[in-house]
C-alpha cells in the first residue's frame, strides 16, 4: 500500500475507475475541475523551450536527440520507452536517455546528474524535459518493445522486483498494488498487474504534484515508492528503476498516455 | 524573465469564462527554509485584465494565493475579436502581461 502509484490521474478517460460511492463521485468532480488547470502545462512549456535552446558546455540543443524514433522524434517516442539502444547497449527510460543525450550532446557530466537531488539544477531539467517529451504522446497506446532479448530480461527483472518482499516491513510493491478496489485513505490503489491499472499509473507520470508544488518524473516516483517501503534509497536512472519501468510500461500496452498528469 | 501565462477563452453568446494559469512562485513570506531563515516574500500582489484597452477586472492578491495560480472569471457583453490582456504585478516589481482574442 506504500507504492502509490497514479492515484490522481485525471478523469475523463477510459481507465479511470467508475465513481463506487459519494467520496469518489466528489474525488472525481474534485479532479475534473483541477484538470483545467494543469500546472504541469507550465513545466510543459518550459521542457519544449529548453528542448530547443543551446545549453551545456558545448551550447547544443537536444535538437538531435535520439529517443528510439531517430534523431530529433519527439512525437510518440514517450509511449515506446523504455527500450533498447545500441548506441550506450542497454535498455533505456526516458530519463536516462535524456541524460545520455545532455552528455553526448551537450556535454553534461553523466555522473553529476545522476548525483544531484531530484527537482535540483538540471535535475529540474531533466523533469521539465521529462514533461515536455511525454506531452507530445499524448493520447497515444502504449506500445513498449519487447522485441530485444535484453527488454525481455528486463521485463523479467522488473517483475521480480515488483513481487520481491524485502525491507524492514516485509513490503513489496505488489502488497498493495495486485488487486483491484482498493484504496488507501481516499486514494484508489490501481491494479499494476493488469492493463488498466498499469496504463492509468505508468501512463499518467511525469505529473505536477499539488502537495509539494513541483514537477514529478516516474523515476522520482519510483524512488519515493522505495523509500515508502522503507527499502534503500535507488540511484537515479539506475537499472533496478529502469526494470520497474519496463515492467509497469509493458502491462499497460495498449493504453492511452496521459501525461503529464495532475496528483494531489 | 517570468515565464508566459496560459489563458484560455470560452465564449457562450456574450459570455465569455476566462481561465488563466499563471507561473509564479506566490512565497507567503511565512515559509522557513532548511536552516530556519524565512522565506522572503515574493508573490503577485495585482492581476488587471482589459478588454479592448478597457479594464473590466481588477484583483488584489496577498501570501494566500497558491503557487502557479489558476484564475477564472466570467466577462459579460463580449464579441469575436476583442482582445483581452491579462497583467500581474508582484511585490519585486516584475511583471508579466499576456494577451488573448476571443473568437
Amino acid at each position: 500500500m506504500l507504492c502509490i502509484l497514479g492515484i490522481y490521474a485525471l478523469t475523463g478517460s477510459a481507465q479511470t475507475p467508475q465513481p463506487k460511492d459519494t467520496t469518489d463521485a466528489a474525488l472525481a468532480q474534485y479532479r475534473q475541475m483541477l484538470q483545467e488547470a494543469n500546472p504541469a502545462d507550465l513545466y510543459v512549456a518550459k521542457g519544449q523551450a529548453l528542448w530547443a535552446q543551446a545549453r551545456g558546455p558545448k551550447a547544443q540543443s537536444l535538437r538531435t536527440c535520439d529517443l528510439g524514433l531517430g534523431p530529433g522524434v519527439v512525437k510518440g517516442a514517450w509511449v515506446r520507452l523504455p527500450r533498447y539502444f545500441s548506441d550506450t547497449g542497454r535498455v533505456q527510460d526516458l530519463e536516462s536517455r535524456l541524460i545520455t543525450c545532455m552528455h553526448d550532446i551537450q556535454g553534461f557530466d553523466e555522473q553529476e546528474l545522476i548525483d544531484l537531488d531530484f527537482s535540483k539544477g538540471e535535475r529540474l531539467t531533466i523533469a521539465q524535459l521529462a514533461a515536455y517529451v511525454s506531452s507530445e504522446s499524448e493520447g497515444m497506446p502504449f506500445n513498449v518493445p519487447q522485441t530485444n532479448p535484453v527488454e525481455r530480461e528486463m521485463y523479467a527483472i522488473g517483475q521480480e522486483l515488483f513481487y520481491m518482499r524485502a525491507g524492514t516491513h516485509d513490503f513489496s510493491c505488489a502488497s498493495c498494488h495486485t488487486q483491484d478496489g482498493r484504496r488507501i485513505r481516499l486514494q484508489d490503489l490501481p491494479n499494476l498487474s493488469t492493463p488498466a491499472g498499469a496504463g492509468f499509473a505508468f501512463g499518467t507520470w511525469p505529473a505536477y504534484r499539488i502537495s509539494t508544488g513541483s514537477i514529478w518524473s516516474m523515476q522520482q516516483r519510483l524512488a519515493d515508492c522505495f523509500r515508502q517501503q522503507r527499502f534503500p534509497k535507488p540511484k537515479f536512472a539506475s537499472p533496478a528503476t529502469i526494470a520497474l519501468s519496463v515492467y509497469l510500461g509493458v502491462n499497460a500496452s495498449g493504453q492511452v498516455a496521459q501525461a503529464p498528469g495532475l496528483k494531489r | 524573465m517570468s515565464d508566459p501565462m496560459r489563458i484560455r477563452l470560452q465564449s457562450q453568446g456574450e459570455l465569455t469564462t476566462v481561465k488563466i494559469l499563471m507561473s509564479h512562485e506566490m512565497e507567503s513570506g511565512q515559509r522557513k527554509d532548511d536552516s530556519g531563515k524565512i522565506v522572503p516574500i515574493w508573490n503577485i500582489q495585482d492581476v488587471i485584465a482589459t478588454l479592448n484597452g478597457k479594464v473590466v477586472m481588477t484583483a488584489e492578491w496577498g501570501g494566500g494565493v497558491s503557487k502557479n495560480p489558476f484564475f477564472q472569471f466570467v466577462l459579460k457583453g463580449t464579441k469575436a475579436g476583442d482582445k483581452l490582456s491579462v497583467t500581474w504585478r508582484d511585490n519585486r516589481g516584475d511583471s508579466r502581461t499576456d494577451e488573448a482574442v476571443i473568437s
